[in-house]
């Protein structure tokens, strides 16, 4: 008889891994699945099925509020997309650039901080920071929920464009200057073109944050400034319609169709350096 | 015969971190590089020659000292305004750019027309033999192939000087010596300038017209192959170059010729002018091929015991004890092994080439 040698570790061979696995699949898709089947019931009901329907689709997409809630967001989320990306793109052309310096870890974590503090913290804070600029200023736009967008979405653009620098080989810039390139030159015709898939994760990744975010929105914002999602929260406390279902359903499309690109984008990082 | 000067390092030292405490990669270092010559920096890892480069290139700035070229100060200039190339040891070819894209690049930056870049362009991809791989992008190439481009690049838009980081380091060996005859070829061709940085001392040996020796931030010698192979200014360059044996003694007689007495009451004759005065120590460098052995009586050699026989093909590795207790290699070649009295444990007679006997030092 013949004995192999023993095989490396592998999680896959535990006991009822298999199990485990469906269980967790299911746990994290159920809900999901049930809500994109229950956005096309014909019923009033949101748990009981009446046969299948656009129905809700043509309510809520004709909803004035839905309509103006929707455009709300999508304009939040393009400007605190843009704006974080580009202080994104600044903050890792600065960290990724030179050698190691002292204080680099740190220079991470401030950057990174909206990911580690809790969002109600934040939230809280810039509420009490806006309303007094709101008590000063006067001004009560859609100012104050782009610029917190924008501060939160900042880690989210960061880190597929650090990731790609960090990829990026600082010879081809030398290489670059040896060429006879001035600076402004070598950063439009060779640094820019190989971050640009890293931005352009980075600003997808940061679009769909914006979209979906509820806990700062919900406390910055003011009266009449309902975004998408603080909408439907909103409507949940009085009533569960179908009418959710569909603009949940809606919403998850597109984060799927973003993120999509995301991966194929982010996939191409690797792929190509 | 007189040469231009292409380069003048004058002075150069370099000191990496705080000048107190900080790391010397450069110490004082003064050299002229000679305009269309094959100029190579030689040494192990560490010793400071892509610093050199570097600073050549305007990566890096002097701590002191300047670089001056075709008679001009550079050593303020940035990069992009010095009219020198370099071929990086990574290739570094830009990954978003085709082929013809990496080696026009640097003609556009220049500003030069659309048509002298379309010809330059095209002259270039024929002189590395890349013509059918134009359209490529450099993942698609293979090391070699990237290799070739990235020499292309540096040499299109003609460089007064072309500097070369260990180019060949990446590839294996077949491809290196093919490349190292081809780079020789080019330079020749194109009359430009090569400063090439290798640690390889053979790569060095064949295609250099001149090498300067260096360790520690320090040039040791500069000079022609056959000068830095046959006479080694001291002890590291015998060893570094090629192989050496090395042998003490204490001048007896300073000469010429100098008699030079060595343990074990054994005694050799240099025909040199410049040993040291009598009674200081010395060391004398012989390549193992000019060691020559014979019977262990004849008149004017050292005797020593053969402790192991080596072959190699070609040639024949033999190791000796000698009276005076040192170790000595004498390499044979194959077809003169089979002669009598070769066997591990016999005595032999040892004599040198003449002048292979080279004082390098105490
Ligand atoms: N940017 C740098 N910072 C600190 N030390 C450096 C830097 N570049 C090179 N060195 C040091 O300087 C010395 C010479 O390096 P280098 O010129 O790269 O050697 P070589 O090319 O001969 O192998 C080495 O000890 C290296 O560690
Ligand atoms: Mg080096």
């Amino acid at each position: 008889m013949t004995r192999t040698s023993p095989r490396p570790f592998s999680v896959r061979r535990l006991p009822g891994f298999t199990a485990i696995a469906i269980t967790c699949f299911v746990l994290l898709y159920a809900p999901i699945v049930t809500i994109v089947i229950y956005s096309f019931n014909a019923g009033d009901s949101v748990a009981l099925w009446r046969g299948f329907s656009t129905k809700w689709y043509t309510v809520a997409a004709g909803n004035q509020i839905v309509q103006e809630a929707t455009l709300r967001s999508l304009v939040i989320a393009l400007w605190a997309s843009g704006i974080s990306t580009v202080l994104a793109t600044m903050a890792a052309l600065g960290t990724t650039r030179a050698r190691n310096y002292r204080g680099r870890t740190l220079i991470y974590m401030l950057i990174n901080q909206p990911l580690m503090v809790p969002e109600i913290v934040t939230a809280v804070a810039l509420l009490i920071f806006f309303s007094s600029i709101k008590i000063a200023t006067g001004y009560s736009g859609l100012g104050y929920l782009i610029l917190a967008h924008s501060a939160f979405c900042i880690p989210f653009a960061y880190l597929p464009i650090r990731a790609r620098m960090e990829g990026m080989d600082l010879a081809l810039e030398s290489a670059a200057a040896d060429l006879y390139a001035t600076p402004w030159q070598t950063f439009r015709r060779i640094t820019l073109p190989l971050m640009a898939p890293g931005i352009a994760a980075g600003a997808m990744l940061a679009f769909v944050v914006s979209l979906d975010d509820v806990i700062i929105t919900e406390f910055v914002k003011s009266a009449g400034q309902d975004t998408l999602p603080t909408y439907m929260l909103g409507q949940l406390r009085r009533a569960v319609t179908p009418e959710v279902n569909a603009i949940s359903t809606a919403l998850l499309a597109l984060t799927v169709l973003l993120l999509t690109v995301f991966f194929i984008l982010s996939g191409r990082n690797t792929a190509r350096s | 015969m007189t040469h231009e000067t292409a380069i003048a390092i004058r002075g150069v030292s370099k000191i990496f971190g705080p000048v107190e405490t900080g790391l010397k990669a450069l110490d004082n270092v003064s050299v002229d590089i000679r305009r269309n010559e094959f100029f190579t920096l030689l040494g192990p890892s560490g010793c400071g020659k892509t610093t050199l480069l570097r600073m050549i290139a305007g990566f890096e700035t002097p701590t002191n000292g300047a670089i001056e070229l075709d008679g001009t100060d550079i050593t303020a200039e940035p990069p992009f305004r010095r009219p020198v190339n370099t071929v990086f040891q990574s290739y570094a070819l830009f990954p978003h750019l085709t082929v013809a894209q990496n080696i026009a690049f640097g003609l556009e930056m220049l500003g030069r027309g659309k048509d002298e870049i379309k010809a330059t362009t095209a002259e270039m991809l024929a002189l590395v033999r890349m013509e059918a791989m134009a359209a490529r992008l450099p993942a698609q190439l293979s090391g070699g192939q990237q290799q070739r481009v990235a020499l292309a690049r540096a040499l299109a838009p003609r460089p007064s000087v072309l500097l070369l980081d260990e180019p060949l380091s990446a590839l294996d060996l077949k491809l290196r010596k093919q490349m190292q005859i081809e780079l020789k070829r080019m330079q020749q061709d194109t009359g430009i300038t090569f400063v090439f940085v290798t640690h390889d001392q053979e790569e060095a040996l064949t295609m250099s017209d001149r090498i300067a020796v260096m360790d520690a931030g320090h040039i040791l010698q500069i000079g022609s192959p056959r000068d830095i192979y046959e006479r080694p200014a001291n002890r590291f360059v015998a060893g570094f170059i090629g192989e050496s044996n090395f042998l003490d003694g204490t001048v007896l007689a300073a000469g010429p010729p100098a008699r030079i007495a060595l343990g074990g009451g054994q005694e050799l004759s240099i025909d040199t002018a410049d040993s040291p005065a009598a009674g200081q120590p010395v060391t004398l460098a012989v390549r193992p091929e000019y060691v020559l052995l014979g019977a262990f009586d004849a008149p004017g050699s050292l005797s020593g015991r053969i402790t192991n026989l080596i072959y190699f093909g070609t040639d024949m590795h033999c190791h000796l004890t000698l009276d005076s207790g040192e170790e000595l290699v004498a390499r044979i070649p194959s077809g003169l092994s089979g002669k009598e009295g070769l066997e591990t444990g016999a005595i032999a007679g040892v004599s040198f080439a003449p002048g292979a006997l080279r004082i390098v030092g105490a």
